[in-house]
């Protein structure tokens, strides 16, 4: 039988050479997905195979890993792909974000800002912010190429007629250095600011839609909106019931079947790294009460 | 009190201890073996070679094992695998034309050269489960004749020497051939690569697309010039020693779909070729497959392109039943970021919607 | 004539050689201007320096179509090792070039002979990497763009003299256009197309 032995973070080197490429030209026109030779990788497609591709080609012995999925280092797929890169590269992990060199990610930007020393990999479902208003290729690489982008205008502006407001609470578009209109990963458009004049460089890896690109350092990316309605990010009304924290992004947990509900951080390494810090939310959970003396 | 979620690697272990504990099943009954499920659902293993696009019985037959005898999931691991093996080059085309056929039928014509060659087939079997078939069945010898030398010229050349049909388009010599898998899809897709996406292409998807198109969904007057099984040589030229070397047989089935005609004010009237091609047999996968590369050959041939069938962004782009899979299921993965901005949206068109209609209420009342 | 043996030697461990010289250029391309190093070593022909070796190693297979300047090509060994080591089609003609390698930038030709890309691809264009003298000595130019904070510096000895004049075109291009890669022995720039470049003199 052919008894299979796979190479450094497990892409073979002509296809970490195809991916390299890409990647090059994705941050010399940033927000313009270049298409690439998308293997078949043994993950699902849809599970963040774009991301790791990215992250297998660029990788080396001397980085610091991190891998979050809904902002969380613990969720399975994360664990799932910090565990596969740990096993094929045998590279450092962590779940602290400043220790980071490389974090890989799924619908979260970390609260803590980014430094010029990290490389940020986004995984992406659907990299064309153009494709659920014209479902065909041909057309919206047409309308990239013309910077024709009134459609989106129109949808947007249909929103606010309906709803009152652009009814886009996620993946929300942006528009990266005043040319290409680029989706963002379906993060929630609470993060889109902390892309816009970030010092470290994002990429973002479509796997099964066969796409790379990039937004370089300290580039504008403004997210779509109209003068009578400018963009507004999403904020929520308490502070994180663990840390106390006013500024992040939070996950709804349902407590018990009578409308009990709380607030937490969904960026588990901030929030616990606030926690050790000592802030205090009203519901700070038990070890960090323990830690600080007291009984709960 | 909640507590953060934690010790999502445990469950991750524990539930893939659970999967192979439940994957050999009750441990009193034989496992099963590779033999077994090369030789005993071969066809099984012929679909997983061929949507995997790896001739290899003994991966494809491990595959399944693998997968609880999930076809699609066999398929995902084949393929898997299949992405990391390096490539040196592609074979020479392979001569269907010269099969050791073992089932051959047409149904242009009522006899053929080389006779139509039933073989091994469900079809005229009568769909009655066979309680004989459970345990211990020892079927009869098959019957035997001496091998025809006759040889068995494909129906589409037959039909070809009198221009009937349209000659088959053939690539430059030393043209490179189109890879999917290697270099990223960009529409218009030439034919090359639309039938690559084909013979990679989930039977049932194909199976729907085709059978589409005999209802009137771009219909193209089909018949079945050729279904034919058996093996071929595979060679390969090899650069070094200057000519082709024979790697082995491989099992193909193909199948030549003869189609409504084509013909202007100065080109004759002719046929038009549909054409299918998979890893072992594999008949419905392959008359689907031809029934929809005619189908998607409408550009090129000047007709209106308006049924899904034809629509070679829309065939293209879902075919293919790993992705589709993939992309299914990520729908698992948790969404609560997203969740939660929508949410946080919904509420607060909800608080407007009730803030708006108590005030026309107030108005109305101090009218 | 130097045969196979002879030629200089490739990356003493390709993958994690690669790894990192792949990550120094990409750095250079996110960060235009800055000077970023080439660590890992390979033997390089004559008139090619260690940080292009070490590049060509890194991006160049059988699918990039290479074009050589004159500098390059007149060396029997630059092209058999290239062919030996990288395996890249070396072609005549710069307009279907993945990558240019000029050796000579006082003879490097009009940008407009290189692939360009199109509207719909524009990454579908050449590479030049061009051998420069060094990044510690000769003209200033102040650097704009995306993967700049505000205005970065470089300090180059570069031919042609009007290199960044000529750049200039891919301000009317946009998105089509061409990514200038400067190497100087083992340092090597990066100018996107999006970098805007102004010469502050000596």
């Amino acid at each position: 039988m052919n008894a299979p032995a796979y190479n450094f973070a497990y892409l073979d080197e002509q296809t970490k050479r195809m991916i390299r490429r890409a990647i090059l030209k994705a941050i010399a026109i940033p927000g313009y997905q270049v298409p690439f030779a998308s293997r078949e990788m043994p993950m699902p497609y849809g599970w963040g195979t774009g991301g790791v591709q990215v992250t297998a080609a660029i990788l080396g012995p001397q980085d610091v890993l991190k891998v979050i999925d809904q902002g969380s280092d613990d969720t399975t797929n994360a664990i799932s792909i910090r565990k596969f890169f740990a096993k094929t590269a045998g590279v450092a992990t962590t779940t602290a974000t400043a220790e980071a060199t490389v974090i890989q990610t799924r619908h979260r930007i970390p609260e803590r800002a980014l430094n010029e020393n990290q490389v940020l990999v986004y995984q992406v479902p659907i990299p064309e912010p153009l494709r659920f208003l014209e479902p065909r290729e041909t057309e919206t690489r047409r309308m990239h190429a013309l910077a024709e982008y009134g459609l989106m205008h129109v949808k947007l502006y249909e929103d606010i007629a309906r709803f009152g407001h652009i009814a886009t609470a996620y993946a929300y578009p942006v528009r990266v250095n005043a040319r290409y209109v680029m989706d963002p990963s379906p993060t929630p458009k609470f993060d889109n600011p902390k892309m816009d004049n970030c010092p470290a460089l994002q990429l973002f890896g479509a796997g099964r839609e066969k796409r790379i690109y990039a937004i370089p350092p300290y580039t504008q990316v403004v997210s779509l909106d109209f003068e009578d309605h400018p963009f507004e990010p999403y904020r929520f009304n308490a502070p994180c019931a663990l840390c106390g924290a006013e500024n992040s992004y939070l996950d709804e947990i349902v407590t018990d079947d009578k409308g009990g509900r709380m607030f937490v951080c969904s960026d588990t390494d901030y929030c616990e790294g606030r926690q050790a810090a000592g802030h205090y939310g009203s519901l700070s959970a038990a070890p960090y009460r323990e830690k600080a003396g007291s009984h709960g | 009190m909640y507590v953060a979620v934690k010790g999502g690697e445990r469950a991750i272990e524990n539930a893939h201890r659970l999967l192979a504990h439940k994957r050999r099943g009750d441990q009193s009954v034989a496992e099963i073996s590779l033999d077994q499920i090369s030789e005993q659902l071969g066809l099984a293993v012929d679909r997983v070679m061929s949507e995997g696009s790896l001739y290899d019985r003994e991966l494809a037959a491990l595959a399944i094992k693998q997968a609880r005898g999930d076809l699609i999931e066999a398929i995902f691991l084949v393929r898997a695998f299949r992405a990391t093996l390096p490539r040196f080059g592609a074979s020479e085309p392979v001569d269907t034309g010269a099969m050791r056929v073992q089932r051959r039928v047409s149904s242009t014509f009522k006899d053929i050269p080389g006779g139509q060659i039933l073989g091994p087939t469900f079809d005229y079997t009568h769909r009655l489960l066979d309680p004989s078939l459970a345990e211990g069945f020892v079927p009869d010898a098959p019957a035997t004749a001496e091998a025809s030398t006759a040889p068995t010229p494909r129906v589409t050349d037959i039909l070809g020497r009198d221009g009937l049909i349209e000659s088959s388009p053939q690539a430059e010599d030393g043209a490179s051939v189109g890879d999917l898998t290697r270099e990223p899809l960009n529409f218009p897709a030439d034919r090359d690569l639309r039938l690559q996406n084909l013979a990679r292409g989930d039977e049932g998807f194909l199976l729907a697309m085709g059978y589409s198109t005999q209802r009137g969904y771009g219909r193209n007057h089909p018949f079945a010039g050729e279904i034919r099984f058996g093996e071929v040589e595979v060679e390969f030229f090899a650069e070094d020693a200057g000519f082709a070397v024979p790697l082995g047989s491989i099992e193909l089935t193909e199948c030549q779909m003869v189609n409504q005609f084509k013909g202007s004010a100065t080109e004759a009237p002719c046929f038009t070729r549909g054409y299918g091609l998979a890893f072992g047999q594999s008949e419905r996968k392959t008359m689907s497959m031809a029934l929809v590369d005619r189908a998607l050959r409408a550009r090129e041939l000047g007709e209106e392109a308006l049924a899904p069938a034809q629509d070679e962004e829309f065939v293209m782009s879902h075919s293919d039943n790993v992705q589709a899979t993939g992309f299914v299921e990520h729908l698992k993965l948790p969404h609560y970021v997203d969740f939660q901005s929508e949410l946080g949206l919904l509420r607060k068109l909800r608080q407007e919607f009730a803030d708006a209609n108590a005030s026309d209420a107030m108005k109305e009342a101090a009218e | 004539m130097t045969t196979i043996a002879e030629l200089p030697p490739g990356f003493a461990d390709k993958v994690l050689s690669a790894q990192s010289t792949f990550r120094s250029v990409m750095d250079a391309m996110a960060r235009p201007g800055s000077v970023q190093r080439i660590v890992p070593m390979a033997g390089a022909p004559d008139t090619m320096m260690r940080g292009t070796a070490a590049i060509a190693l890194t991006l160049f297979d059988h699918d990039t179509p290479l074009w050589l300047d004159a500098r390059m090509a007149e060396s029997a060994d630059v092209t058999k090792w290239l062919k030996f080591h990288t395996g890249a089609p070396v072609v005549q003609d710069s307009s279907v070039a993945s990558f240019a390698l000029v050796g000579d930038g006082g003879a490097l030709p009009s940008f407009e002979s290189f692939a360009l890309g199109t509207g719909e691809y524009p990454d579908r264009s050449t590479t030049v990497i061009v051998q420069i003298d060094s990044f510690t000595s000769g003209r200033g130019f102040e650097l704009r763009g995306p993967g700049i904070d505000g205005v970065a510096t470089l300090k180059a000895s570069i031919k042609p003299f009007d290199l960044f004049e000529r750049l200039q075109i891919n301000e009317a291009l946009f998105p089509r256009g061409i990514d200038v890669v400067l190497v100087a022995d083992d340092a090597v720039v990066a100018i996107p197309r999006t970098t805007r470049v102004v010469s502050k003199g000596s």
